[in-house]
Parts: structure tokens; sequence; C-alpha cells
């Protein structure tokens, strides 16, 4: 049964894509239609596979047939499974939007690049998500980070070269931590399989060495995830890049870092009492925090609606990040669900920006004005987001405020919760000064006319932000997964 | 027709002609046929479930799950009854009055507006269907977030003003407060269903109870308990149709209905009874009742002196819920529907006098008796069934709230609710008598030859049909009696 083999087909097919668009350099319109097909069939794998661990239970793939913890090890559980299908939905259901996107913002010589950059950032993600070794994880981890440099580098902009060269160095400081993290590990237990270090840092979680280990991770971890005060790369990336790049990479390269970090805290280090001793969780709790009101505040002040998303973002990672610092199941589920909801609204948000510079060629909030009344569904689409943001009821940022506040509150942390409850308030008022320059202000005397953004664009931007409706109304299957894979990782990090 | 089936219909009735409306936006005429035909519908599918509610009946509807173990349920009873009777029944009455109204002061984008006007009846009757507190919240949101773009309609920089400050500190009040109480309601005891007696007694200390009331109170911002009530003046930068239903029907009464209801089902008025937060959460609306009305007496614009008494009058229903007895609860509840019918009286007088003789501060309006004379008769019966004297509706809710402080052993509150009545002559009364018995100013303004100058029919049709309703209710108060006390039957 080839269905055995799509943990690693997962990977292997958008890796083999890459050349093939390079092959096809001269067809652009080729290299788009390798991509997509591609992206679908890896959401078809992802999608499989997820059905088959709520089924089965978790699925081990030995790479070559040798065995782990020797060998490599693809490991699918719910919580990686759920995350493989976040990351590959999303990639299906952009590269419909890149094609016209990408004609417009790159040059027509560039187009095959950004699609074999497109199929290595997407192999890259799907590796770090399906593997049980933690090397392995961080060879991925460099594969999808290189690719990303190249596709943020793509910008027409030219500040997206030194965006570029800021999250490089910041990028590349986080990788090596992170591969000095691993090698104390290796150190101390001799072994790379996620599992295997599970089984043996207990024994030896008392040694410096575990904490220098557990320290230089979630450090190095933290850089990807562009948790505050690591996110100092993240701004221009996003700002600069080109659209489709940005709405691709904001909803799954933090989001699959984010991942890494909970598989490194309750995985690896589930079984040890490393956390009574060395405060990380804690910390973690009031970074979040910052980063929940630090960066909305700042996104109230910015002029660029993509920068203003961008710190938004680093927000809402925040969010995540505290869910996963309280360290119950619920506070879990609550971080997994927003993993999956941040992903769909802040798709839907960057996809609208994407039609509004499509149309209008520019990022600036005094640009947007009247675009309520001259692009209404871009602008609907954008509000519908904008709302789920801000946690409307019916919508998926609901869900997720909904399961942090019951975090906070089960662990009798009412100040946790006032402040959830507040910094949510602070997306109302920077969507809101989008929302009031599109409806409330005439565009100015001589602006040329702009009509509506092509149906490529639209529909995928509305399909994300009918997904963040719809989930946000049934939301008993998304929570349920996420539920269960909270429940699967405390209980010992199988 | 099942009721379970009619009250899904009713549900969906508006949000169908939502998009016929969207559909026929072309063709004024159609699309106002639409609009009044979804009312009709609407109006009689909720009234063919009067019987089933009056006969002890609570039908009840799963539509599906939302989060695991929490449903959106739609469960029917008496409150919601009158609630949704009430509101169902004045949109026909505000849709015939805005053909009037807007075609009259020539409005820009009616499709956008008849569609959302839509949007919010389908969240009003959402509000009153809801059997727990999730589909109550749910509903209760997204009738804040339909009703924003009517109430920034006109696009002017006032209007945006007024939505933000309408928007901001609905969602702030509800997400900061009520989603808090909400949450810990779940957590403490494991279920969100309104349950007669209430789910809180016994599951949580009086300490956390009163905590939880205050939050409910506050968190519940379209009450307009002060000092979370400045949404509501904001808002009279709408349309006036949009003020009569939406600001003295619609969303008001959703956040009064929604602390009853809370009051009655969540905390049960046994519990709520002895909970050291309940006094001080009288005088609160005692405070906003007093305090409100003496604001409206120093407003000139009509529309802002009518949504300041509408705070003055939101608080007399938060009031009867805190007192917590059966007779006081009842009064409540009758007060939704007895002030309904005055206030949007009064504010479709106001619109039509800003209609037909484009006035909208009340020092315009001496001798306007003479030329609308049937619009400020009408204003007349309104303020009267406010002030609470018979031969008018709102005598009941009043009769029935100060028999209810008494019952709590509250004469300070009896005397509250009689100054109130006395501040209620004081600001609302001079405006008719001033109307009929001064002479008009020098300046006669437009269409002011001295002759009998009405709004448009359809105005005058429907501020004399609700001027009406007053009077009926004041011989027919029988029917939401019985119902009402049902509410504590089981």
């Amino acid at each position: 049964m080839i269905s055995v083999h799509f943990p690693v087909l997962l990977v292997v097919v958008p890796l083999m894509a890459a050349p093939v668009c390079l092959l096809l350099r001269r067809l652009p319109t080729a290299t788009w239609v390798v991509a997509t097909a591609v992206s679908w069939l890896c959401l078809f794998f992802a999608v499989s596979l997820l059905l088959r661990v709520l089924d089965g239970g978790p699925i081990s793939y030995l790479l070559g047939n040798w065995a782990a913890p020797w060998g490599i090890e693809y490991r699918v559980d719910v919580a990686n499974a759920f995350v493989l299908v976040i990351v590959a939905s999303i990639g299906a259901i952009i590269t419909p939007y890149t094609r016209q996107s990408v004609l417009r913002e790159l040059s027509p010589r560039r187009i095959y690049l950004f699609y074999v950059m497109f199929c290595l950032n997407l192999s890259g993600l799907l590796g770090i998500s399906v593997t049980g070794d933690a090397f392995n994880l961080f060879v991925f981890l460099e594969i999808s980070a290189l690719s990303g440099y190249a596709l943020i580098s793509m910008g027409r902009d030219r500040r997206a070269l030194t965006a570029t060269y800021r999250y490089v160095v910041m990028g590349t400081v986080g990788a090596t931590f992170y591969v000095i993290g691993l090698g104390l590990l290796y150190m101390m237990t001799g072994t790379l399989n996620m599992a295997d270090l599970a089984a043996r840092i207990p024994a030896v979680s008392h040694t410096r060495t575990i904490h220098a280990a557990l320290a230089f991770l979630t450090v190095g971890i933290g850089l990807k995830v562009a948790m505050f005060p690591l996110h100092t790369w993240l701004p221009n990336a996003y700002t600069w890049a080109p659209s489709a790049v940005t709405a691709f990479l904001a909803s799954t390269a933090t989001k699959v870092a984010v991942y890494v970090l909970v598989r490194v805290f309750f995985t690896i280090f589930g079984k040890a009492d490393v956390f009574e001793l060395f405060p990380v969780r804690d910390t973690l709790m009031g970074l979040a925090i910052i980063a929940m009101f630090a960066a909305s505040f700042v996104a109230i002040y910015q002029d660029n609606v993509k920068r203003m998303l961008a710190y938004s973002s680093i927000a809402q990672v925040g969010y995540m990040i505290l869910g996963i610092s309280f360290a119950t199941v619920t506070g879990l589920t609550g971080g997994i669900i927003h993993l999956f909801n941040h992903a769909l609204m802040k798709c839907a948000l960057f996809l609208a920006i994407g039609c509004v510079f499509y149309r209008v060629g520019s990022l600036n909030i005094r640009d947007y004005a009247g675009l309520g009344q001259r692009m209404p569904l871009t602008m609907a689409a954008f509000v519908t987001a904008g709302l789920s943001l801000i946690g409307v009821p019916a919508t998926v940022g609901f869900v997720s405020k909904w399961y942090l506040v019951q975090a906070a509150l089960e662990r009798d942390l009412w100040l946790i919760a006032a402040l959830v409850v507040a910094s949510s308030l602070l997306a109302v008022i920077y969507i809101w000064r989008v929302v009031e320059i599109a409806y409330f202000r005439a565009p100015p005397e001589g602006a040329p006319a702009v009509a509506e953004a092509p149906v490529s664009l639209l529909v995928p931007t509305w399909i994300m932000a009918l997904a963040s409706v719809y989930f946000g109304i049934d939301a008993t299957h998304t929570v349920d997964i996420a539920h269960k894979a909270a429940t699967a990782l405390l209980g010992g990090g199988s | 027709m099942t009721p379970e089936t009619a009250m899904q219909l009713a549900l969906a009735a508006p949000l169908v002609g939502t998009v016929l409306i969207v559909l026929t936006g072309n063709r004024p005429n159609l699309r106002e046929t639409v609009t009044l035909v979804t009312a009709v519908v609407m109006f009689l599918l909720v009234a063919s479930l009067l019987p089933t509610v009056m006969a002890g009946g609570q039908p009840e509807v799963t539509l599906g799950y939302m989060l695991p173990g929490l449903p959106l349920l739609l469960k029917l009873e008496p409150l919601g009854m009158i609630f949704a009777l009430v509101a169902s029944f004045l949109w026909i009455v505000t849709s015939i009055y805005s053909i009037g109204y807007m075609r009259g002061h020539h409005e820009q984008n009616q499709t956008q507006f008849y569609a959302f006007f839509a949007v919010a009846l389908f969240s009003a009757i959402g509000v009153a269907f809801a059997g727990n507190l999730l589909t109550l919240f749910v509903a209760y949101e997204v009738l804040s977030v339909s009703t924003y773009p009517l109430v920034a309609h006109h696009r002017t920089d006032e209007a945006k003003r007024g939505g933000r400050v309408y928007l901001g500190l609905l969602l702030f009040t509800s997400i900061a407060f009520q989603l808090v109480a909400i949450v810990w309601t779940w957590l403490a005891t494991g279920t969100l269903d309104f349950v007669a007696g209430g789910i809180l007694a016994g599951k949580v200390s009086p300490t956390v109870g009163a905590v939880l009331l205050v939050l409910y109170v506050y968190g519940i911002g379209k009450a307009a308990v002060m000092p979370f009530h400045r949404w509501l003046p904001a808002a009279m930068v709408a349309p006036t149709p949009v003020s009569a239903l939406l600001h003295a029907v619609a969303v008001v009464k959703a956040g009064v209905f929604s602390v009853v209801k809370v009051a009655v089902y969540v905390f049960g008025i046994d519990f709520l009874h002895g909970l050291a937060a309940g006094p001080w959460m009288q005088y609160a609306a005692a405070a906003t009742i007093l305090l409100a009305s003496l604001v409206a007496m120093t407003k000139d614009n009509l529309k802002a002196r009518l949504a300041y008494s509408t705070v003055s009058q939101l608080s007399y229903i938060v009031l009867g819920a805190m007192l917590a007895t059966e007779i006081s609860v009842t009064g409540a509840g009758m007060h939704i529907a007895m002030h309904a019918f005055g206030k949007i009286t009064l504010f479709f007088c106001a619109g039509a006098y800003l209609v037909a003789a484009h006035k909208t501060e009340i020092s315009q309006l001496r001798g306007i008796g003479r030329r609308m004379p049937i619009t400020t008769f009408a204003f007349l019966i309104g303020s009267l069934s406010i002030i609470g004297l018979p031969p008018f509706g709102g005598l009941w809710s009043k009769w029935y709230l100060a028999l209810g402080a008494l019952e709590a052993d509250k004469m300070i509150m009896v005397v509250v609710l009689m100054l109130s009545s006395l501040l209620n002559i004081a600001y609302l009364l001079p405006i008719p008598i001033r109307g009929f018995f001064c002479e008009p100013d020098d300046n006669p303004g437009h269409g002011g030859d001295g002759r009998i100058h009405e709004a448009p029919w359809p105005c005058v049709l429907a501020l004399s049909v609700s001027a009406l309703g007053c009077l009926v209710l004041f011989f027919f108060p029988e029917p939401a009696y019985q119902l009402l006390g049902k509410m504590f039957a089981s």
C-alpha cells in the first residue's frame, strides 16, 4: 500500500518538485501548475494521515527501514498531523492566489524561482512537522529557513534585501542555538530520536548541561517563533516580502516553530522534572503577556497596514506561547487551537492586503481611503477576518480566547485572564483604524479608479475568511483534535 | 408546523430576507416589499408559538455544537416570547415607518440600511430564543456588530465618532466582563443552560456569586447601567428608524432582557436575593434612573433627550431584576414591552418632526402641534405611557415594579420610582404641551405656512399604530402577566 509511505511522500514530493520547477524555468505557468498540483497532493497526504492518526493512534515510519533510534523515524501523532494539515491546506489555498499576485509583484524572469523556493519551503515546513528525529528537524528547519530568506528577498522594494539580511542573521543565530542545545542533549544521552530522548533525559535532568540545553533550545526556537523579545526580524521581513509570501509564511512558518517548541517542551522534556528546577515556562508566560500588549500597541501606531498586521502576529504568537506556558490540557488546547485559528485569520488578512496591493499598489493606510466602496468584497473579507482577530463570537478568534481564559481561570490566574481579554480589545483599535479609513474617508481628488480584485485573488481570500467564521461556529472538530493532541502531549510525550 | 420548526423558520426568515433585499437592491419598491413581507412572516411565525408557551411548553432546538459540550441551543421561555413578540411586531411598524422616512429624508445607501436592519432583527430574535448563555452571547455580539453600519450610516465624521463609541463600549464591556463571567460560570457549574431556579446556587460561594453578578450587570453593556451608558446617546447619529427600533427596542431590550434572564435562570432569584452585591446593583440601577433623567432634562436635542430617557427607563428593568422577587421580575418583563411601545412612538415622532419640519431641537418645537397634530398627539400618548399614567400600558409595569420593591422591603426604591416619574413628567410633557399651546416661532422653517403638514403617511400610520399599542396594553396586560408568571412555575 502506497499510503504507508505518505509520511515521507509529504516531504519528498515537494522536495522533488523544486528541481522540476527549475527545469521548467522558461515556462512560468508550468511551474505554477507543478506547485499547485504538489501543494494539493500534500494536502491530500496530510488529511489522510490525520484521519488515520485520529482513527488508529500514532504512526511510526522508518526512513529507509533503518530501525530507530539509529535510523531516522517519522512519527505522526495527532499534534503534528494537525500541524501538517494546517501547513498543507494554507499552501494549497494560496497557490491559486500566487499566480496573478506574483505576476504583478515579481519580474517575470524570477517567477520560476518563486515556485522553486515555494516548493522547498513547503517541503521544509512539512518535514519539520513530520519528523520524529531532533536532528532531522534541524535539517528541515534550515531548508525552510533558507528558502524563506530567498522568498522574502524577492520583494520588489529594495528594503526587502535589508529585511532579509536581518532575518538571515537572526535566523542563523536561532538555528545555531538549536544545534548547540541539541549537541548538549546528544552529549548527555547519546541519542537524537525524540522518543528516545524523552526516555533518557529524566535520568540526567538535574544536570546543568541539560538545563543549558533547554535554554539554548528555547532561545533558538524562540527566534524562529518570533517570540518577544526575539521578534525583531519579523516586521520588516513580513512588510517587504511579496504579498503571497507574507500570507504563506505568516500562517505557516511561525506556527510550525511554535509546534517545535511544544514538541521540545512536552515530548522531549515531557517526562523530566526539569521545569520545576528551571522556570522556563513562567518566564515564557511573562514574555507572552508583554508580547500581547507591546506588539499590539506598536501595531496601533503603524501606517503601513502590512507592518501593522506583522506586529499583530507577534502579539498573537504571544497567545500561543501563553497557552503553552499554562502546561495544562486546557491551556495547551488553547495554544494549539490558536495555532490553527490564527493561521486562518491572518492568512485571510494578508491575502486581502495582497488584493489591495494588487489594485492600489500601496500598503499605506492612507491609500485605503474609499476602498470600502471601491473594493467591497476585498474589504468585507478584511473586516470578517479582522473581527475574528478581535475575537467576536462566531469567529475562530473567540474559540481561542474562550480556551485561554478558561485555562487562566482554571489555574486561578485572574490577572492573566483579565489581561487576555484586555489585550484582545487592542485589536479592535488597529483593525478599526483601517475600517474607518476604508469606509468613511473619501478617496483623494484625482485618485485613479480602482476596480475589485480579480477572482483568482478573491476566491482564496474569501475561502480563508469564511473558514475563519465556519470554524468559529462549529469548532467541535478542531477543538476535539487540539484537545486530543494536548492530552497526548501532556500524557508523557508519546 | 411544530413549534420547533416555527422557531427555526422565525430565525431563518430575516436572513433569507437579507439576501433578497440585497438582490432586489436596484428596485426600491420590490426591496421594501421584501422587507415588509419578511417582517410579517417573522411576526406570524413568532406569534404562532404563543399558544405553546402559554400552555407552559418550552420548545427546544439544538442547532449544532459550537464547542465540545456547548451547543448553540434555542429554547423559548415566557420572557423570550414577550421580547420576540414585541421586537417582531414593531419591526413591521418600523418597516412601514422607514419607507416614509428614508424616502422622505432622501437617505443614501438604503439597500445597505434595510439589509443590516434584517440582520439586526435576526440577532435580536436569536437573543430572545437563546437557550444557553453561549448562544445568548453569540447573538448579543452579532447584534452589536451588525448594528454598527446602521449607527454609522451617514458616513460623516460625527457618525464615525458615534460608531466608535458605540462599538467600542459594547465590545469592551461584553468581552472584558461578560465573557469572563460566562467562562467562569462554565468552569464553576459545567453548564451554561438557562434553568428555572438558576445554575449557580450551591456551586459557587456567595462571594464569587457577588463578583459574577457585578461582571454580568456591567458586562451586559446594552443594559446601559451607568457608567457604561455612553454608547446609547452616541448611537443617536443613526437614522431615526434605527434609533426607534434598535435603540429603543431591539438592542437595548436585548441588554435588559439578558440581565433579567441571567438573574432568573443563571442566578435564580433565591440565590440572587442572598448576594451581598445585590443591593449595590440596585443602587447602581437607581442612580442610573435618577441621573439619566436629570441629564435628559438638560438636553435640547430631542433624540438626545429621548436617549437619556431610555437609559433611565432601562434601569427600571435592571432594578426589577436585582430586587429579585417574583413580582418585581414580572414588572421588569412587562416593562420590556411597555417601554418599547412608548419609546418607539416618541422616536417615530422625533423622526416625523425631522422629515416634515426639519426640526431636531426641542426649543424649535413650540407650536408644532398646530402643524402636525397627529404626530404631536401621539407624542403626548407616548409620554404619558412612559410616565406611567392611566390609561396607558406604562402604568402596569411601574405598578408591579413598585409592588416588587415593597415586597422586597425596599421603600427607598419606591421613592426612586416615584421621583423618576416626576422627572419624566418634567422632561417629556412640556414638549407636546408647548407644541399645542405655544405660538410658533417667528421662523416657520420648512413648510411652515400655518396649514397642517404631517410627515409622509407611512410615518404617520406607524406612529399611530404604536401609540394605539400603548392604549391597548393598558386594557389587555393580562396575557403578558400570565405569561411571565410561568417563568417561576416549574
